[in-house]
């Protein structure tokens, strides 16, 4: 069970939360530009990693704001909440991007 | 590579047989091997997918020196983990063909690999429960017939006299029923152990406790697998690691488009037989049966977030309790005997990937998601055909990783039992 804190309405429980994936992706552009591979690759392809990852999240029954965690998924143990709009720390990277 | 291995037909004659000498007699049911320097195929992953593609590649294809590397015991992923159930209505012709070619591989398993794996074809029932169910319903019914799949369609009443115990007047009304009548459950761990035990019998290594770790890659062709135990060369090598699929591929350079979740399993304390059929509803996201020990058991939607960890979330346990006692409230002081999560590879459209890869020799058989328990037979009998002629078989065609370039899709994903 994970207690998440968001950065607006503090420590609240996981079901008010939804995960929307890896974060960080950048869309290829412009986009008579973009490969097929390319696209192929920003739409589908996921690090997936076990362990630590930087991961979009909604508080979408609560306050409904964005922001993103750095969280082991395998320990599922939280490290770090910061805004979306924030690059990923390189000391607080645990894999590839 | 042993050439004959110590085998015994199971049968009553035998068991009697046995009998007088107190059953002491029997060879192991698989020869536990250690691993020889190089192989003409290397599995990785010891679950359904891999035994069953080791058996087919012995017994169809010819091939001669095979083994299967698990980093922990044969069926300790999620081919032990899940709830057994076992049909084949999907809803477009590509996944009727996978689904149903494994439904009838099942049906003759246990005589083909003389082992009781406990198919029972007691039915699998969807239920809708409003009018836009149960257009849905229809719709899913019309292309079961038109895929040559069995499928009954009931309306209320009919559902209520043939699913005995359901509650008469549940706060989501039953308003109709889809029943695919050669559905059932199985027995999950005799499904590995009998692959695994006439694959032994063919001569295959299945290898235990051995982690893969590696690979050597050379002008784009895989030379060998780095294991916990030693290097082993081989020209050609499957990865059937399910939800570990994507680190294993990471192993080489690979990236797949698959996302790891937890999927929970539930099993309540064993009472008298109460339910003879297999349940599935999607309004109160959960699904249903009764072991032959007489547990309830009991699945329902993944835990929603990236997940290594096989122990699931609290709030997907409460949401299947209470979506069990929607439709029986009788069941409430029922009390969890046990649960359990096991680590599911899900793909983009919820279909499986079947396919060659970047990597000249590496194949992949993944992306199976929530639901590649009833696909085993197919999944072995496909991904052997790939690895021993480096081509997909008519039906696996649309399963390789080209459709995530292409965007043909096989959308599987409104037509999962629990939507995700
Ligand atoms: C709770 C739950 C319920 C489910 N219910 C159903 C159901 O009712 N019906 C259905 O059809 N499907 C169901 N499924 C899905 C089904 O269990 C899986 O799709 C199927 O078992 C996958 O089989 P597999 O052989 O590919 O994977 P697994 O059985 O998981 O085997 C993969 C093996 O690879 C090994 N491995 C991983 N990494 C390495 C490595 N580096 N080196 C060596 N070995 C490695 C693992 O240890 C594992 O044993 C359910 C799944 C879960 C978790
Ligand atoms: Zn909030």
């Amino acid at each position: 069970m994970l207690l998440i804190d968001c950065p607006v309405c503090g420590q609240r429980s996981e079901d008010e939360f939804r995960c929307a994936g890896q974060a960080h992706l950048v869309r290829p552009g412009p986009p008579d530009a973009v490969t097929d591979e390319a696209w192929s690759a920003y739409l589908y392809q996921r690090t997936n990693l076990k362990g630590v990852s930087a991961e979009r999240w909604l508080h979408e029954f609560g306050c409904r704001r964005w922001f993103n965690i750095l969280r082991d998924t395998l320990t599922h143990q939280i490290l770090h909440v910061y805004p979306v709009t924030q690059a990923r720390r390189p000391e607080e990277t645990g894999g590839g991007e | 590579m042993t050439a004959a291995r110590p085998w015994r037909r199971y049968s009553g004659l035998s068991l009697l047989r046995a009998g007088f000498e107190r059953q002491r007699g029997w060879p192991p049911a698989f020869i536990d091997a250690t691993p020889q320097s190089s192989y003409d195929v290397v599995i990785v992953g010891g679950g359904g997918h891999g035994l069953a593609t080791a058996y087919y590649l012995a017994r169809h294809h010819g091939v001669r020196r095979i083994c299967v590397l698990e980093k922990g015991w044969i069926g300790g992923g999620n081919t032990g983990r899940n709830t057994t159930v076992i049909r084949s209505n999907y809803f477009f012709p590509e996944s009727a063909a996978l689904y149903d070619l494994s439904l009838r591989l099942y049906e003759g398993l246990s005589a083909e690999l003389n082992y009781n794996i406990m198919f029972s074809q007691r039915g699998v029932w969807m239920l809708g429960h409003s009018r836009h169910d149960e257009e849905i319903l229809r719709r899913s019914a019309n292309a079961m017939l038109l895929n040559g799949v069995d499928a009954e369609f009931y309306n209320d009443a009919e559902t209520h006299r043939r699913i005995r115990g359901l509650h008469p007047n549940p706060s989501f009304p039953i308003r109709c029923g889809l029943l695919q009548p050669r559905g059932g459950v199985a027995r999950h761990d005799a499904v590995a152990w009998a692959y695994a035990r006439a694959a032994s019998r063919l001569g295959v290594d299945i290898i235990q406790n051995c982690e893969v770790l590696g690979f050597e890659i050379s002008d784009g062709r895989v030379r060998s697998v780095r294991t916990s135990r030693g290097d082993i060369r081989a020209p050609v090598v499957g990865l059937a690691a399910a939800g570990h699929s994507s680190n294993v591929a990471g192993l080489a350079g690979l990236s797949l488009p698959l996302t790891s979740y937890a999927l929970q399993a539930f099993v309540s304390e064993p009472v008298k037989p109460v339910l003879d059929t297999v349940l599935i509803t999607s309004a109160t996201g959960v699904y249903l049966s009764q072991s032959d020990k007489g547990e309830l058991v009991i699945g329902g939607g993944l835990d929603l977030f990236p997940s290594y960890a096989q122990r699931g979330s609290l709030p997907n346990m409460e949401r299947s309790a209470a979506g069990v006692l929607e439709l029986f409230p009788q069941f409430s002081r029922l009390r969890f005997l046990r649960q359990w999560a096991g680590i599911c590879d899900v793909s983009h459209d919820s279909s499986p990937i079947l396919s060659a890869t970047e990597v000249e020799g590496l194949y992949v058989n993944c992306g199976w998601g929530t639901g590649g328990f009833k696909a085993i037979p197919a999944g072995g009998w496909l991904f052997s055909h790939l690895l021993a002629t480096g081509r997909s078989e008519a039906r696996a065609r649309a399963f390789t990783l080209e459709r995530f370039l292409t965007g043909a899709m096989i959308d599987e994903a409104g037509a999962a039992a629990i939507a995700h």
